[in-house]
């Protein structure tokens, strides 16, 4: 569904991303694993088109190449994009956080509204009219998730879901997650957190200074903690 | 009583107009983060558009109330479009620059609006023959009030009412708001944002083109319209709180009577009442009456401000050079060559004096040139109360600037970004409109004459060497600064005012101490200047001078030390060539402008110094 | 137990209608490292904020070696010997690493208001030497805007040690961190603690960390403090459990 190859990214002078490449099939759950700064954020931005791939990187995404095409076209072939600071918008309520995310119906699939929305995520369906500024950290992180579904993604990106959350909050996470991957979404996260990557993830990639270094499915990686010591530190 | 009904009414209908700019320049602020210097411009070609469209209706229809109204949403539709032109042509390739390039491509676009409207219409005000409906009056408590102003007091409420529906019930509204907080996740989730930035600059384009048509009867259009109104806009805009169209409502509410009441109360200062409102306003609500902190707009990607490192050994000798060039220009030049090169190292002492606040202290002042000016009043009102020699009122000048850039700092540094750069124009004009409206003091429109240096120094020549000693003296003085312990604090409250204030940094002295010491640099420049022209003018505070230090700080690159004097002798040899090569020398300037923030969006210094390091392999930051 | 550096008694803080902290009491002594944790939105930072002067107290007090620190600013605070870091690092991005030490040091020896001097002439060698105990003496001359996220950390902390303080402040200190350089840096951390004699207060949401780092932990929830006590009494508090921990997770979202 999702084939990178060659993704290459510069912020300015500096050389972030070199030559990665990777896939992600319908319905598989995929991490990208690695440190703070190994470059897996900027890999989504630059499949999302925030950052512009440099030349070329290709980005094809159900049959059609993304790279190079802005932010709001690639959403709109079925990208979703779950940054990780959630940059809800504060001064909107959470019905009118969904309405920003909303758009046409996917050929093939269930259309998203508010009230499917509110049965994965129970507590937003109690707070349609409160301003998003006024949520706690696990809502608002929920609220992005939902706002990014009203779009009706294929696919949906998520930078660091469990970042900054209490235990508690995280478990409720990784159900949701699992739950998409039920409804046939393809999910790409990145994660720091293997525990959390190992409960939800089929397969992983790992990369560091912006080149990967390791994929496979997370059993492979189970056994392989040379792998697991060079690059992630565990 | 009245009277207080009468004026309370007056001050309703120019509530109105205010209120369409204001809402027109905070919505466009609010979605795309730029502060168009050019609405002002928009304002102003919605009523010359009015004055010919509702002419040439009536001409063919004779003067009917309908096809007035007709002529005047044509106009406002025509703006509108101009504005979206405007917007897809020249901001599009700039939303990712720093606010202030974007703030002088508009202004570039107010000097070339400026000429095509001379051009066009010639340089006569062109009122509106008014039919007999346009001239009605009713009786209000027994006084006669003209009734289209009344209607135009009932515009303003509806306008608002017609914006809330916009932005809460429909949803390009809803997408609005949004984008107003952060417009990359808008986008993100697959709105064009190109769309969305073009359709905000219709609306907030169209309101001003309407605000302009609707005072065309009552007033005439006229050159003057840009820039007065602008700078009233942009106080209503930051009294309400930027992005607020509610707050601009309450604002221009709250402007139109403090005018409407002061006119007659307090005629003598009605340009600076405005102006001590949104002082008083500020301070106790210093993001404006419904304006919130603004989020930084989020940086895009990897905007980090680089290290300073001294200057290159070879960049010292260049300068050593020009230096004694210039000084020896008595015995090789003639006396028009000394003349500019006087003011020239005036505009050099100027731009360093701004790049002090704009470079390492972070704050982007849009008035500087009270500073300048008040140097110059100070020592020509010195001379002229107190007949202080020149060597005494060059003295004069920079504490004369220094003691008011302290009054004027404390309100400043408490603020930041857009609110601080109105806060500082708001002073400039408090400043010029002080020099302007106080005949009896600073002699008004005429100035100060006589202004003439000590006999010894009488001279060109040895007029020049002093000129150069001083100014050229002050600017490697505030160099030095940079480099010193202050000039590394003023940075640390700049990068990270967190933590500047976790390791015990007072930031808000540090930038009043920058913010004095700027002001005395450019109020020296402003008396140097003073003495050399033999005269003060109101114009040396007006808004045009502001924006010359700023465009010599940004042409030479705000992030490098040398920018400033690259810049000033840059833009004053652009300008003296402009200035006599052509009659059209506004829109020439605009367009070089707008060329100038498109092509070196870090300055001819900056652009020079990332091919040095480049070219040595050097880390940037 | 030694008189404690720290000492914050019946903390209130209210925002509008939510109470925020509700009569928190806590003490840190000398040499030691006390963990703050508890869920998103328990309080934990508005309690970090009363005690470092960004947020004043509504209500209660809090002490610094048995003197008041009601209504001090964040500034006069660190004068007093309170060092911090940041969840978000927050470092001087256009100086190097070395300038940014020098920085700390110019104003803890108030040499701030100099105009002259030359700013990287100053306490130059006191500053590597703080480099140094962090391990970033090599990456003294690099621009700080290109450090890698761990290296921040590691300046911020030598930052943080340049007043030669009594009481160190850490908000989330390994948050965005891979889980060895979490261990290595809280390590130095404790190191430091121990050898300078210093209070530490922490707060944290790896839970590796916490229980393997911290002397003390103390939860909050809702305003309020829960619980107290060493690792395993916390893990084993059925509320704490409850309201943060979850079902069995031992380590958490980070």
């Amino acid at each position: 569904m999702l084939s990178v190859s060659r993704l290459n990214a510069f912020y300015g002078r500096a050389h972030i991303l070199h030559d990665v490449s990777l896939e992600a099939a319908s319905g598989e759950v995929l991490v990208l694993l690695g440190r703070n700064g190994a470059g897996k954020s900027t890999t989504m931005k630059s499949i999302i088109g925030i950052v512009r791939p440099g030349a070329g990187s290709s980005v094809t995404f159900a049959g059609a190449e993304m790279a190079g095409r802005p932010p709001h076209e690639i959403a709109r072939a079925g990208l979703g994009y779950v940054p990780e600071e959630r940059r809800i918008f504060t001064d909107l309520t959470v019905m009118e956080n969904l309405e920003v995310g909303r758009q046409a119906p996917r050929e093939g699939l269930a259309p998203w509204t508010p009230e499917r929305l509110f049965a994965i995520f129970p507590n937003l369906g109690r707070m349609r009219d409160r301003p998003g500024g006024r949520m706690s950290g696990g809502e608002q992180q929920m609220l992005t998730i939902a706002r990014t579904l009203m779009g009706n993604p294929r696919l949906i990106l998520l930078d660091e879901p469990s970042e900054g959350l209490a235990p508690v909050i995280v478990e409720e996470m990784a159900n949701a997650i699992r739950q998409l991957k039920q409804e046939g979404l393809a999910v790409v996260l990145s994660e720091q957190n293997l525990h959390f990557a190992a409960r939800v993830a089929d397969r992983a990639v790992i990369i560091e200074k912006g080149t990967v270094r390791w994929q496979g499915t997370l059993a492979t990686l189970e056994d392989e903690p040379e792998v697991k010591a060079q690059y992630l530190s565990v | 009583m009245d009277f207080v009904l009468i004026q309370f009414l007056t001050g309703l209908s120019n509530a109105s107009a205010l209120f369409l700019i204001a809402s027109g320049l905070t919505v466009i602020f609010g979605v795309t983060r730029i502060v168009n210097f050019a609405h002002g411009s928009f304002y102003m070609l919605g009523a010359y558009l009015a004055w010919t469209i509702v002419r040439a209706f009536w001409d063919w229809g004779g003067r009917e109330p309908y096809l007035f109204v007709l002529g005047v949403l044509a106009a406002a539709v025509v703006v509108g479009l101009i504005g979206v032109a405007m917007e897809m042509t020249l901001l599009r390739r700039i939303y990712r620059a720093p606010e202030l390039f974007q703030l002088l491509a508009t202004f570039g676009v107010v000097l070339m609006i400026q000429d095509a409207t001379l051009a066009i219409w010639g340089p006569e005000d062109l009122p509106l023959p008014r039919p007999p409906w346009l001239r009605a009056f009713i009786d209000i408590a027994g006084s006669r009030f003209p009734r289209y102003d009344l209607i135009l007091a009932i515009i303003g409420p509806v306008v608002l009412a017609l914006l809330w529906l916009l932005f809460h019930r429909t949803r390009f509204g809803i997408l609005v708001r949004a984008a107003t907080q952060d417009r990359e996740m808008v986008a993100a989730l697959g709105v064009d944002q190109k769309k969305l930035f073009s359709g905000v600059f219709f609306l907030g384009s169209a309101l001003a083109g309407l605000g302009g048509a609707l005072v065309l009867p009552s007033q005439s259009a006229n050159l003057q319209m840009d820039l007065s109104i602008i700078a009233e806009a942009f106080v209503v805009v930051v009294v309400g709180g930027m992005g607020s169209v509610t707050g601009a409502f309450l604002a221009s509410l709250l402007i139109a009577e403090v005018q409407a009441f002061g006119i007659v109360l307090l005629p003598k200062i009605t340009l600076v009442l405005v102006f001590l409102v949104m002082a008083a306003v500020l301070m106790v609500r210093p993001y404006g009456l419904l304006g919130k902190p603004q989020a930084h707009a989020r940086a895009a990607s990897g905007a980090v401000e680089p290290t300073l490192r001294p200057a290159p050994n070879i960049l010292g000798l260049a300068g050593l050079a020009a230096l004694l060039i210039a000084a020896s220009a008595p015995f090789w030049a003639g006396a028009y060559a000394i003349t500019v090169l006087i003011e020239l190292a005036v505009f050099v002492l100027f731009a360093a004096s701004l790049h002090l606040m704009m470079g390492p202290g972070g704050v982007v002042s849009f008035g500087h040139a009270a500073y300048f000016g008040l140097g110059a009043y100070g020592a020509a009102l010195g001379l002229r109360y107190l007949a202080l020699p020149m060597e005494a009122g060059l003295v004069a000048a920079p504490l004369f600037a220094g003691f008011f850039g302290v009054v004027f700092g404390v309100f400043v540094v408490r603020l930041s970004g857009v609110y601080l750069a109105m806060l500082t124009l708001a002073f400039a004009q408090i400043v010029w409109a002080a020099t302007f409206q106080w005949v009896d003091v600073t002699g008004g429109d005429n100035g100060i004459l006589g202004v003439w240096p000590s006999a010894w120094a009488a001279d060109k020549s040895v007029y020049l060497w002093l000129a150069l000693a001083l100014c050229i003296g002050g600017t490697l003085l505030l160099r030095r600064f940079v480099f010193s312990p202050f000039g590394y604090g003023l940075r640390a409250a700049r990068d990270s005012e967190l933590r500047a204030e976790a390791i015990g940094l007072d930031t808000a002295r540090l930038r009043l101490a920058a913010f004095a010491i700027a002001a005395a640099a450019a109020g020296l420049a402003g008396g140097v200047y003073a003495y050399a022209k033999g005269s003060v003018f109101p114009t040396y505070i007006s808004i045009p001078k502001s924006v010359d230090a700023l465009l010599m700080v940004l042409l030479g690159g705000v992030q490098t030390v040398t920018g400033p004097i690259v810049g000033a002798i840059a833009y004053h040899g652009l300008f003296v060539g402009i200035l006599q090569a052509t009659a059209y020398w506004r829109a020439a300037l605009g367009l070089a402008i707008v060329v100038l923030v498109l092509a070196f969006p870090q300055g001819i210094a900056g652009f020079a110094r990332d091919r040095w390091e480049r070219a040595r392999g050097l880390e940037a930051a | 137990m030694s008189a404690p550096v720290l000492e914050a008694v019946s903390l209130e803080k209210r925002f509008g209608g939510v109470h925020a902290v509700a009569g928190v009491s806590f003490r840190v002594a000398a040499g030691e490292m006390l963990a703050l944790i508890g869920p998103n939105g328990a309080g934990k930072s508005t309690c970090f904020n009363l005690v470092n002067g960004q947020l004043r107290a509504d209500g209660g007090e809090v002490r610094l070696g048995g003197q008041s620190l009601a209504g001090l600013r964040p500034r006069a605070i660190w004068r007093l010997g309170v060092g911090r870091t940041f969840q978000i690092t927050a470092t001087f991005a256009s100086m190097t690493v070395r300038e940014n030490v020098q920085m700390a040091l110019i104003s803890h020896r108030r040499m701030l208001w100099s105009f002259l001097a030359r700013a990287t002439d100053q306490f130059r060698a006191e500053a590597e030497a703080l480099l140094a105990q962090v391990g970033m003496a090599e990456q003294a001359g690099r621009p700080c805007g290109v450090l890698a996220y761990g290296d921040l950390k590691r300046l911020e902390l030598a930052i943080a040690l340049a007043n030669d303080p009594k009481l160190l402040l850490m908000d989330e200190p390994t948050a965005g961190m891979a889980p060895k350089e979490r261990t290595a840096l809280m390590d130095l951390t404790r190191g430091i603690v121990r050898a300078r004699g210093l209070a530490c207060l922490f707060t944290e949401h790896d839970m590796d960390v916490v229980f393997g780092q911290a002397d003390r932990i103390i939860v909050m929830n809702r305003g309020r403090l829960i619980a107290e006590g060493t690792a395993d009494q916390v893990r084993n508090d059925p509320a704490v459990r409850e309201v943060y921990l979850g079902s069995g997770a031992t380590s958490g979202g980070h």
